[in-house]
């Protein structure tokens, strides 16, 4: 992972971190969530920002921080034909079955 | 970005209206037209702007707080108030801009706040005032554009109104104390209310006949509510809270419509709110300046932290 990208872009001298996606699990057994972004130079320094920003109330038992360009993710505009597969396979629901009356399944 | 052709741009157009129509939320990736970018980019990096020089005026009173439990407190909130800066200025980057130019557009004065924070914190009482009426009139706002039609300013908003309530409890709690307080405690606390109601009503911004972009952002739904609307509602929230502390608001003309069901108040001063939007308010100065200062006096940490980091990673690649 390369450190801090920077991109000094403006005269006020601010510079451009990467930008980390951040996911939190409430609690154990949950699943995490996106919590939201933010920028850091390095994966220490993202995980102490992830705490401060987005769990200052304890909304976190655990965290993980993602660089956001290792993202891969799906396009509106490919998520047609992309989730098309799923969409005309009835028989993968429940409700598809009949079952003889008074049966409890 | 490729280039669309007329008859697939205007096939998207219609997309996302239906999407708006349906109340469906937009996300980053989805087809928008420029001037909703535009205006979503202007109207969420201001309200992170905000939140961000809204620190000044409270940090002013931090080491001057009457006791721990209320410094405690006024350290929580502001930090809370960078933190919503943060969620914010996350939303605003969704839509292809960077904080750096945003930050960039702050500090030269290029971005407007809202003008409340241009006004000075002059007694403790303020820090009270502030919490229940400047981040009473936030909630207000910001639980209506908790159902915005942009989903990262959806979600950023949904955050910021679980934490914003406990903003406006701690000042409350102060306003109550000091009007019970000695005659001084008394007079500070209803000065402060004067200074501070008139320019809390102008947060929700111009009049609706006078706000040129409510109405696109209103048929776009990114805004839910008028500014007259949020501002009644504000209104009529807050009256009854004055009296249950004993404070009185600065408005003779303050009173109950029994078929609205409204508590109708007098004219707002609108010269007096665009010459601070315009940058002459008691503090416009000050804030920027602050501002300037904090982010220069600041480098050394950014540096440090890039110094770190390619030490570490330097160190990892040689393992
Ligand atoms: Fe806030
Ligand atoms: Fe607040």
């Amino acid at each position: 992972m390369t450190a801090a990208s920077k991109e000094n872009n403006c005269k006020t001298g601010e510079t451009q971190w990467d930008l980390w996606e951040v996911f939190t699990q409430p609690k154990t057994g949950a699943p995490h969530e996106h919590a939201g972004s933010l920028h850091a130079p390095d994966r220490e320094m993202a995980l102490q920002n992830a705490r401060d920003v987005y769990s200052r109330r304890g909304e976190a038992v655990s965290i993980w921080v993602v660089p956001a360009r290792e993202i891969s993710a799906t396009l509106p505009d490919d998520s047609g034909p992309f989730f098309e597969p799923g969409n005309d396979k009835v028989y993968r629901h429940p409700q598809f079955y009949s079952v003889p009356r008074g049966i409890k399944l | 970005m490729t280039e669309l052709t007329l008859e697939e741009s205007s096939e998207k157009r219609e997309l996302f209206e239906k999407q708006i129509q349906a109340g469906e939320k937009i996300e980053p990736k989805d087809w928008m037209p420029e001037r909703f970018r535009k205006q979503l980019i202007r109207m969420i990096s201001q309200h992170a702007h905000s939140e961000i020089v809204g620190m000044l005026p409270e940090g002013n009173w931090i080491t001057r707080a009457p006791n721990f439990r209320r410094k405690k407190t006024l350290l929580a909130k502001v930090q809370d108030e960078a933190g919503h800066g943060l969620y914010l200025y996350c939303a605003t980057e969704t839509l292809g801009i960077d904080r750096s130019e945003l930050v960039e557009q702050l500090l030269t004065g290029k971005a407007k706040y809202s003008s409340i924070f241009n006004y000075p914190t002059l007694s403790w009482a303020d820090i009270g005032v502030i919490g229940w009426l400047v981040d009473g009139a936030a909630i207000v706002n910001q639980t209506s554009l908790a159902k915005t039609s942009y989903g990262p300013y959806s979600r950023a908003m949904v955050r910021i109104c679980k934490e914003e309530n406990f903003h406006k409890k701690q000042g409350y709690e102060i306003v109550t104390g000091l009007a019970k307080g000695t005659p001084e405690q008394r007079d500070m606390v209803q000065d402060s209310v004067n200074r501070w109601w008139w320019p809390s009503l102008m947060m929700f911004g111009p009049s609706d006949k006078d706000s040129p972009n409510s109405k696109e952002l209103l048929a776009w739904g990114v805004k839910r509510r008028s500014n007259d609307e949020l501002r009644q509602r504000f209104v009529n929230l807050t009256v009854p809270q004055a009296k249950a502390a004993g404070v009185t608001l600065p408005d003779p003309e303050l009173r109950y419509n029994e078929e609205t069901q409204d508590w109708e108040f007098g004219p707002i001063n609108w010269e007096e709110f665009w010459q601070v939007v315009s940058g002459n308010g008691p503090c416009n100065r000050e804030r920027m300046k602050a501002r300037q200062d904090a982010h220069s006096s600041g480098a050394w940490v950014r540096e440090a932290a890039e110094a770190y980091a390619e030490k570490q990673q330097r160190k990892r690649a040689a393992a």
